[in-house]
């Protein structure tokens, strides 16, 4: 059995800024309890030599030359901004980050 | 904490033993963005260096900067460290509004240099091993300004404008091991490694490398244990300390901090701190988070990153000679005394000295307008003197209308001062504003008669020897050439003067 309580769902859910009710909590927390769980039974069947595979294509070492390119005008930047001030974003103030 | 709660600092060397670590954010001087082909520029307008990629928009996709990759490979080959075959990035994520990404593009598990040391030497001379842990590529966040607070600060903001050009902007980040056994020099270490990573990327070219600007950022990690202790205690991480004073003074006082809460039985919180250079005092800022808050998982929208054995190899062959390697060369050439070349070094005026030398001055000379006037002249303007807009080929040619004879010290001292107001090369200010000492022999030796004619006594009691009396001869002449002349020739033609 996964580690999943509806505490950790909760957590997970500030960490991502989602508001939840106490019955989707509840819904969560076995959904995600079921896919922890079916993870490790992956992890179980491939134990040893296989290496974690990050990446499924076969590529590396695709780089972009360091030229500039146009960027967007400040308006393009800012026309899809539920708010803006001073050529800038304007967003609320968050306290309980640096 | 109020100064007076504060543990004194020999004390708390005295119960505890010091264990620092610093992480440093050196900013790339690539021509582009980290991941997109934006301008990395300092000072453009707001939000004009952005695009979808950089603000995170829907269904763009980054690609690396080829640029960005060398840099960071010629920085860890620099620090001594091994280059990873393989690297990856990897999506840091949390939510804050300074990336629009929501997630930091940074590396993870997989950081492009480990393992590497740097040698610090501080100010007393004492030298340390640093040994670096890892140094990986990200890239910068966005810059908030905080509107309705008292004082720009984030406590009472009513909300923040965010200006995206500095997000994607490569960064390296260099972060030590713990670092033991500095004692009572744990915070000019601090400096001393910072002013070290500076010195270095900027000899490899790789970052403007300039602290107020924030190319170069030091996040200090202090902890305290009681000597013997095995385990360590627990850190606070003091964020964007953004000068070299200014570390090592957030260091000091984190260390009287501890200590003294430690003294009483406290525990220290896990926590980033802010320093407040005005103040001089650090406060709590957001306890850290967990790493697991920040759900890292491998980047899929980026290839991984597997630089060639031949690619390292020729970063590796055009690495410019190493700074401690450079200075110990430097010092012998020039032969300057130990002290006197550590006062050069200290104020960062090595470049500039060796530029003066290579335009001709000689290195006494060079050391002496640089280490004497031009920092009296900085400091008084409380400036650093490695920032004052003069160029070292005007300096070597005032030191040498100096040397030659066409002008003497204090007159020197005037130029100089023009020189720094813009007012052109040293020997057109010298000529365009007539200050070439009077070395018409004839023109001094009048001056001189002049001076006797009013002082008769002192003829005589230059001719018993009691050549003090000389002083007030010497000086009337100068005054009369408004003292463009050169005193030891005065002297000599009154002494020649009295012998006739």
């Amino acid at each position: 059995m996964s580690e999943l309580t509806p505490d950790l769902v909760r957590h997970l859910a500030s960490l991502a800024r989602i508001q939840v009710t106490d019955a989707e909590v509840d819904r969560f927390t076995e959904q995600l309890a079921l896919i922890v769980d079916s993870v490790a039974i992956v992890n179980k069947a491939v134990e040893g030599d296989v290496p974690a595979t990050s990446h499924p294509i076969p590529m590396e070492n695709v780089f972009r030359e360091d030229v500039v390119e146009p960027s967007l005008t400040q308006e393009q930047a800012l026309s899809g901004a539920p708010d803006s001030a001073q050529g800038r974003f304007k967003v609320n103030a968050i306290l309980d980050e640096e | 904490m109020a100064k007076d709660e504060l543990m004194n600092y020999e004390q708390a060397l005295e119960k505890f033993e010091v264990v620092i670590g610093l992480e440093v954010h050196v900013e790339l001087n690539t021509k582009t963005k980290m991941f997109c082909g934006c301008r990395n520029d300092f000072g453009d307008e707001p939000n004009t260096n952005v695009c979808p990629i950089c603000i995170g928009l829907p269904g763009s996709l980054p690609a690396v900067n080829k640029r960005a990759v060398e840099s960071s490979i010629a920085i860890g080959l620099a620090l001594g460290c091994q280059i990873a075959p393989t690297g990856r990035f990897a999506r840091k994520n949390y939510f804050y509004p300074d990336l629009a990404k929501n997630f930091q593009t940074s590396q993870y598990d997989e950081p492009i240099a480990f393992e590497g040391a740097l040698d610090v030497e501080v100010p007393s001379g004492n030298k340390f091993t640093v040994n670096i842990e890892r140094a990986h590529m990200e890239e910068d966040a966005g810059k908030l300004t905080h509107i309705g607070g008292s004082t720009g600060r984030i406590q009472g903001a009513e909300y923040s404008l965010v200006d995206y050009n500095r997000a994607g902007v490569p960064l390296v980040e260099i972060v030590t091991k713990p670092v033991y056994g500095a004692g009572a020099e744990a915070p000019e270490l601090a400096a001393a490694y910072v002013r070290s990573i500076r010195e270095i990327v900027r000899a490899l070219g790789v970052s403007e490398a300039r602290m107020e600007r924030g190319n170069v950022r030091c996040d200090a990690n202090v902890s305290l244990r009681p000597h013997g202790e095995a385990k360590l205690g627990t850190r606070t991480e003091t964020k964007n300390v953004n000068s070299l004073r200014s570390i090592e003074r957030a260091v000091r006082y984190e260390i009287q901090r501890q200590a003294a809460i430690l003294a009483k039985g406290g525990k220290i919180t896990q926590e980033t701190r802010h320093w407040h250079e005005d103040r001089g005092l650090t406060s709590a800022g957001r306890p850290k988070s967990d790493t697991d808050d920040y759900r890292f998982f491998p980047e899929p929208d980026l290839v991984p990153v597997k630089p060639s054995h031949e690619l390292i190899e020729s970063i590796r062959a055009s690495l410019p000679e190493n700074p401690a390697d450079r200075r110990k060369r430097l010092q012998a050439e020039w032969a300057f005394a130990d002290l006197e070349f550590r006062d050069v070094v200290n104020a960062g005026l090595m470049d500039q000295i060796e530029e003066t030398i290579a335009a001709g001055a000689k290195p006494q000379a060079a050391r002496k307008w640089w280490t004497g006037e031009l920092a009296r002249l900085a400091n008084a303007d409380g400036k650093d003197v490695a920032d004052l807009e003069v160029s070292p080929a005007h300096i070597a040619e005032l030191a040498n209308l100096v040397e030659s004879g066409k002008i003497n010290d204090r007159i020197g001292r005037d130029v100089l001062v023009a020189v720094l107001a813009g007012e052109g090369a040293p020997a057109d200010i010298v000529s365009s504003k007539g200050l070439e000492v009077v070395s018409d022999d004839g023109a001094l030796l009048a001056a001189i008669d002049e001076a006797l004619a009013s002082q008769p006594d002192v003829i005589d009691a230059i001719r018993e020897g009691r050549m003090q009396a000389a002083g007030a001869v010497i000086g009337a002449v100068m005054k009369a050439m408004k003292g463009q002349a050169d005193a030891a020739r005065v002297r000599e033609l009154l002494i020649q003067r009295a012998s006739e």
